[in-house]
């Protein structure tokens, strides 16, 4: 016996990413995850209703001060998240190639993809407002501005096929606005979302923004999507069937829901994922020669 | 109903002078810390769904004190909160009401005004709480100023420091005057503060001093410490209640107050109370929860279960 052979290998337990915390599911089960060619990669968990309703409280919890963070900070805290994906990159190029059975090449193209995605929605978080927000000429003596706001709590489910870079492109322009997240991981391959938690919990990304669960689609997405403390719903990965369900179960405290639509994720994406997750609020701000008493009212 | 008169009688004389009260209460057996945290872990592992916990969502509300003890108390927050007490949740009417609305005494006529007709009753907090730490004269004209505008119930601190001087004779008189102010129309709730007791021994004793000197219910904290109900020291003042109504007659309500915020919690406590002390206390007159968070989350239960969808906190009152 080789003493070099002799050392058992060590398997990773894959966990949940709520609130800031790894745990186990709720409901103890876990699902065999295997590669493209049916060969066991690991054990993931299989997430419950309760795990989807913990990961509410933690993202509404977690709501207010990151929707409240200055755009610059959050700017900062997704670059930082790049350059921790970039320390990591072998470990997913390593997940991504297994779970799409692509070529190590083509898989570390993905993951660099994804890494300047991160870095491409970092630098939006301080300009969104421009270009969607401003000043509206009114037939007043009025200011009239109107500002991007964040929706609330989203709820995300990860594209099924594109396991990382697919995820980071819904993922990111989610949070980058404000929004806090609850995302659904692929079905079939969800290793590299929940290794991307591992990530982000040492981003300096406050726990509870983005929450990462692991299971069967239709079972986490339906109490989501019925859930009244859940602002919107990206279907991204929900089939046709699923996300006509989904849409009639958000519809019952009118949450705001962007349909599933196919994209390339390898393209440059538009502003149309961040503007989905985005309220306008509009003030109107009275103007005027200032009294004496330093106001015109 | 077993009436709540002091209850010397059957106790013989121990409350005669300060070391026969004394000998009584340390001959009260030593409590067993580690059995009674597993005891209290373990009841707190039984699953209640479904109807069960239908039903135990809807006791729970019934037996909520609804809760405001801040210096920023206004009347209107008061009066919003006897709102919420009388209607929990305005869109479903067969929500129970919660027990009572405890404020301060100065805001009892507050509150008495907006519970007015609903059979929801209004405690104050006495004594100058929530130290305890004045003349008695004072605390005793703090408990009359509460009955006298209208206060049903009563919520006075014990002297801890006396008690953990060990004198309990000083305490034992205090609990005496002050449910003799009271009359005989207001209940009385003696708080120990169990996080200032330090030991669960100590606790014990406290319990059977506050049941010899009349108290209507024995309440854990104030909720202005940093432990405050716990399931341990809430089992062990069943417990206390249990032994007590098995050698006096007596029966004594239990009030854990402070820290109880999730339904789950909730349920907890009524698998205790049940377990322990019995059904006769499934019975907002023999038990009450001091809160103000609590209900919003049974509120929340209570809606998911009607529903089936899991509600939020858009969906119930902010206060």
């Amino acid at each position: 016996m080789s003493t070099v052979d002799a050392r058992l290998s060590v398997f990773k337990t894959y966990k949940l990413y709520v609130g800031g915390k790894f745990p186990r599911s709720e409901s103890g089960r876990v699902y065999e995850v295997t590669d493209s060619k049916s060969k066991w990669l690991a054990n993931a968990p299989l997430a419950s209703r309760k795990d989807a309703r913990d990961a509410v409280v933690a993202a509404r919890k977690a709501f207010g001060p990151w929707s409240g963070a200055t755009a610059y900070n959050r700017g900062q805290i997704l670059y930082r998240v790049a350059e921790m994906l970039e320390g990591r990159k072998e470990q997913f190029v390593r997940e991504v190639a297994e779970a799409e059975g692509l070529s190590k090449s083509k898989a570390a193209a993905q993951v660099d993809a994804a890494i300047d995605r991160w870095v491409w929605y970092a630098g939006w978080t301080d300009k969104i407002a421009q270009v969607v927000g401003g000043g509206n000429p009114v037939a007043g003596p009025f200011f009239n501005l109107s500002t991007p706001e964040p929706t609330g709590v989203v709820t995300v489910i990860a594209p099924q096929e594109s396991s990382f870079l697919g995820l980071v492109s819904v993922v990111a322009p989610v949070i980058a606005t404000g929004n806090t997240a609850i995302v659904v991981a692929s079905e079939k391959s969800p290793l590299p979302a929940l290794s991307l938690g591992e990530v982000l919990a040492t981003s300096d990304l406050p726990g509870g923004v983005v929450n990462v669960l692991s299971g069967r689609t239709a079972e986490i997405a339906t109490p989501l999507a019925a859930h009244q403390d859940v602002n919107a719903i990206d279907l991204a990965g929900a089939d046709d069937v699923l996300a006509k369900e989904l849409e009639i179960a958000a519809a019952d405290n009118l949450k705001r829901v962007l349909r599933p639509q196919p994209v390339d994720y390898a393209e440059t994406p538009g502003i149309e994922r961040m503007t989905a997750f985005l309220e306008t609020k509009t003030v109107w701000h009275p103007t005027g020669s200032l009294g004496a008493s330093g106001s015109s009212y | 109903m077993p009436t709540t008169a002091p209850a010397a009688h059957a106790l013989g004389d121990v409350t005669a002078s300060d070391s026969t009260l004394r000998r009584f209460l340390h001959g009260l057996p030593g409590v067993d810390a580690v059995g009674l945290e597993a005891r209290a872990a373990s009841l707190g592992t039984r699953s209640i769904k479904t109807t069960a916990k239908a039903y135990a969502i809807d006791l729970a509300i019934s037996m909520v004190d609804l809760t405001t003890l801040e210096g920023a108390d206004t009347p209107g927050k008061v009066r919003a909160l006897g709102v919420k007490a009388v209607h929990p949740d305005p869109t479903d009417r067969t929500t129970p009401t919660t027990a009572a609305v405890c404020v301060y005494p100065d805001m009892v006529a507050a509150a008495k005004e907006a519970v007015a007709g609903s059979g929801v009753k209004v405690a104050s907090v006495a004594t100058a709480f929530p130290a305890g730490r004045a003349a008695l004269d004072v605390k005793l004209a703090d408990v009359r100023d509460a009955v006298s505008a209208g206060a049903d119930e009563v919520d006075m601190v014990i002297d801890r420091g006396a008690f953990l001087a060990g004198n309990y004779m000083k305490v034992y008189d205090e609990i005496v005057a002050v449910r003799e102010a009271l009359g005989s129309s207001a209940r009385l709730k003696v708080i120990f503060e169990t996080g200032e007791l330090s030991t669960y021994d100590n606790i014990r004793r406290a319990s059977w001093l506050g049941m010899l000197a009349g108290a209507d219910f024995i309440k854990t904290s104030t909720g202005k410490v940093a432990v405050n109900a716990t399931p341990a020291n809430t089992l062990l003042m069943l417990e206390a209640v249990r032994d007590f109504r098995a050698q006096t007659g007596v029966q004594v309500g239990v009030k854990p107050a402070g820290g109880i915020r999730t339904s789950k919690d909730a349920i907890k406590f009524l698998v205790l109370v049940n377990e322990t002390a019995g059904e006769d206390w499934l019975d907002n007159h023999w038990f009450r929860f001091g809160a103000s968070s609590l209900l919003n989350d049974l509120l929340m239960q209570r809606q998911k279960l009607a529903t089936g969808r899991y509600s939020g906190p858009d969906y119930v009152t902010v206060d």
